[in-house]
């Protein structure tokens, strides 16, 4: 199957313009775009460059070692690696059930991860577009403008994030790649100093979540009608849900609608997601493009995060969230629950959320009980399912009578949306690209469309401001016509009108 | 009172003691990896190399002699080690981010008390599979450093001569398993062996206990190997 705008009829006859690398998303992908000689699209794809061989170089390693090598696919989200895989080898231990301790740890740890990195998505990545608009000023486009033109912005911005990773240290024990969570429980919980410490600032925390909420509603009120057409689809989706139909980000059933809203499945059990899911190849792709088995490979890509996760549940579990949800579902008729810049509203509401639930966490006092670890009888495989901050991961072992895993696969948030990213820079490739002459500000309409989905192409490092960029334009003989670059300064060196060129 | 200079300072030692002995009960450290204060010298690491009257020798099988004058903690000495720490590093497989035994291993405290910042030679990645054979222990040959202390150990202590050194060259030597098989499990290894617990790096692990501790309370995350020393000291 191939999609619209997916493959050209006649490539060699085209010019290719190429985004490589996106900037502003973690990790290195690659946009390219094929044009006619009167600049009109035949051809657009995201390409990226996946994290390979965990799955392979976890065999052959003890189990219990998976939670803590496996997290560092990743700088950003480590935890939701670590707590997927820490819960498929509970299920493999036959833990149904961890001890109280042990699943609020567990969940607290998940909760300051949400809201570090919805922060970060949000104040470091994607501000700088929606605050100074998608075709503004190179130079002013990154957060150190955001810093200079609103510094109380990036301030809550720098605060969220940290605190968000002072809970992800106190119940990990480290910022970044900790050790708490391990098969059949946590190794630690929280010392009534480390409560103390956190419970003095979530009340501010919880306030500047409600306030980014209220900012990007505002964004939305100023460029309505832009910000609801920018690169929308009609799409399926899928998220973990709570046996009440309600948010849970931690754990719950599958939850599957198709593009007019149909229930495919519900409080499916992930344990056989493959029963479900199935994974598609393309030959241009290094990543694997999930599908719906129900609907096969041709209709049945869905995407998943916040936008999904908001937009299909049937409450959510904390007060402010809820409320913000329910007026982010009536907003302008529902409109926005449909558009791809909706991701950012979506994703600020689950930012309050998890605000809310390590406020309520941290006013349980089973967060400091001494009952950590719980024991079962030990089965072949596990599964384990979370809603990582981009969407629904999964992982999913075998380990053999020695202890070692045998079998690894890992499905990652990203992978899901690989087809729902495509379908977004395509339309806005129709949009905004079709037929005009092709400027650095255009092309960063491509890398929005690509930053609401916060994907999470590869690791932590971030460059402050933009990072290199390269556009070549390729003549159908092969041959280079021209190049355009970006250096890390965000300085582009030379842009040339395509038209004359060619 | 014998007494010998350790960077100037006066060492009291007993007749026989070695300058690593006299060292360690007098609370000063002097790096080292295959010596253990339980167990007769090997003097194989030679990360304990000290320069005595300006001649270079192993602190752990030099006898201790009234007037020494022993250079520990030199640059140039210093130098050496981390030079040696990082032929270690590059000869096993040593991957602390995911190694159970990070915060309580010797070789990575070693490390970070020379100041070790990165391998600095190419790693020579050898193959050395994993023994899971065991019920209650897993080898995982990978962070060998060959320093021969649970050969000893199983053989002086539990005298059931579980392990041996053998083959040769850098990538041919390795721990060889006393079994017919060659696999831990068909040996009588236990985990209350004195063996079990005598590994300085993560060799010989318990199974299913990784992990078990929390950042910040592992051995190494209170204070530097060369301070536990001195707060060991009678």
């Amino acid at each position: 199957m191939t999609f619209e705008l997916e493959t050209a009829s006649a490539p060699e006859t085209l010019r290719r313009v190429a985004i490589d690398p996106v900037s502003r998303v973690e990790g290195h992908g690659k946009v390219t775009i094929l044009l006619d000689d009167s600049n009109r699209v035949h051809q657009v794809r995201l390409h990226i460059v996946e994290f390979r061989g965990f799955e392979k170089f976890i065999q052959g390693r003890p189990y219990w070692e998976v939670p803590v090598m496996v997290q560092r696919l990743c700088g950003i989200c480590p935890v939701s690696h670590h707590l997927a895989a820490s819960k498929a080898l509970d299920m493999m231990l036959g833990v149904r059930q961890l001890t109280p301790t042990a699943e609020k740890i567990r969940r607290l740890m998940h909760y300051g991860q949400i809201l570090q990195s919805h922060a970060l998505h949000f104040f470091h990545l994607a501000s700088p577009d929606l605050l100074f608009g998608f075709g503004s000023d190179l130079a002013q486009r990154n957060i150190v403008g955001v810093a200079a033109a609103h510094p109380e912005i990036a301030r809550k911005g720098v605060l969220l994030r940290k605190f968000g990773q002072e809970v992800i240290r106190m119940t990990a024990g480290k910022r970044v790649h900790g050790t708490g969570s391990v098969p059949g429980g946590v190794n630690k919980s929280l010392a009534p100093e480390e409560r103390a410490a956190l419970l003095k600032d979530i009340y501010q925390m919880v306030a500047w979540s409600r306030d980014a909420v209220g900012m990007v509603r505002q964004l939305f009120e100023q460029n309505l009608a832009e910000y609801n057409a920018f690169g929308r689809f009609r799409a399926a989706g899928m998220c973990l849900v709570r046996s009440d139909g309600a948010m849970d980000l931690y754990h719950g059933g599958l939850r599957a609608r198709d593009v007019e809203g149909k229930t495919l499945f519900d409080h499916f059990d992930y344990g056989r997601y493959w029963d479900v899911i199935a994974e598609d190849v393309k030959p241009w792709s290094y990543m694997k493009f999930p599908f719906f088995k129900s609907l096969g490979p041709e209709g049945g890509s869905y995407r998943v995060g916040p936008l999904t996760r908001v937009t299909q549940c049937d409450s959510i579990p904390t007060p402010l969230a809820d409320h913000e949800r329910e007026e982010f579902m009536a907003y302008d008729g529902g409109s926005v629950t449909g558009a791809t810049l909706g991701y950012h509203w979506a994703r600020m509401i689950e930012m309050l959320h998890a605000a809310e639930n390590i406020k309520d966490l941290l006013h349980d006092d089973d967060i400091s009980g001494h009952d950590l670890m719980a024991t079962g009888t030990r089965q072949e495989r596990g599964v384990g399912v979370i809603e990582a901050p981009r969407g629904t991961l999964i992982h999913h072992y075998r380990v053999d009578e020695n202890d070692l895993v045998i079998r690894a696969n890992l499905i990652v948030s990203t992978t899901h949306n690989n087809q729902a990213m495509n379908t977004a820079v395509r339309e806005v490739a129709k949009q905004y690209l079709d037929g005009v002459e092709i400027t650095e500000g255009l092309l960063n309409h491509i890398e929005i469309a690509i930053r609401a989905f916060d994907p999470c192409l590869s690791c932590a490092t971030h460059a402050l401001g933009q990072m290199p960029l390269e556009v070549a334009i390729v003549g159908a003989d092969g041959t280079v016509i021209d190049a355009a670059t970006r250096d890390h300064r965000g300085l582009v060196r030379e842009i040339q009108k395509i038209r004359a060129i060619t | 009172m014998n007494i010998f200079q350790l960077d100037g300072e006066d060492i009291p030692f007993r007749a026989g003691q070695t300058v690593m002995q006299a060292a360690t009960r007098h609370g000063v450290y002097i790096p080292h990896l295959c010596w253990h204060p339980d167990f007769a010298a090997h003097g194989s690491c030679k990360l304990c190399t000290v320069k005595v009257n300006g001649r270079f020798g192993s602190a752990c099988t030099l006898e201790a002699q009234p007037g020494m004058n022993v250079e520990n903690r030199t640059t140039e000495l210093d130098d050496k080690r981390r030079t040696m720490l990082q032929m270690f590093f590059v000869e096993g497989n040593h991957f602390c981010p995911s190694c159970e035994k990070s915060g309580n291993c010797a070789l990575q405290a070693t490390a970070y008390e020379l100041k070790m910042m990165s391998p600095h030679f190419d790693m020579f990645y050898p193959d050395r599979p994993v023994d899971a054979s065991h019920p209650d222990v897993l080898l995982d040959f990978n962070r060998c450093i060959m320093c021969s202390l649970c050969v000893t150990a199983s053989r002086e202590v539990d005298g059931k001569h579980v392990f041996a050194m053998g083959g040769r060259g850098i990538l041919g030597r390795r721990i060889h398993i006393n079994s017919e098989s060659g696999k831990l499990a068909d040996t009588d290894f236990a985990l209350t062996d004195r063996a079990a617990s005598i590994c300085p790096v993560g060799v010989i692990l318990e199974k299913r206990r990784g992990f078990a501790v929390p950042i910040g309370e592992r051995k190494y995350d209170k204070s530097p190997i060369s301070a536990q020393v001195k707060e060991k000291a009678p």
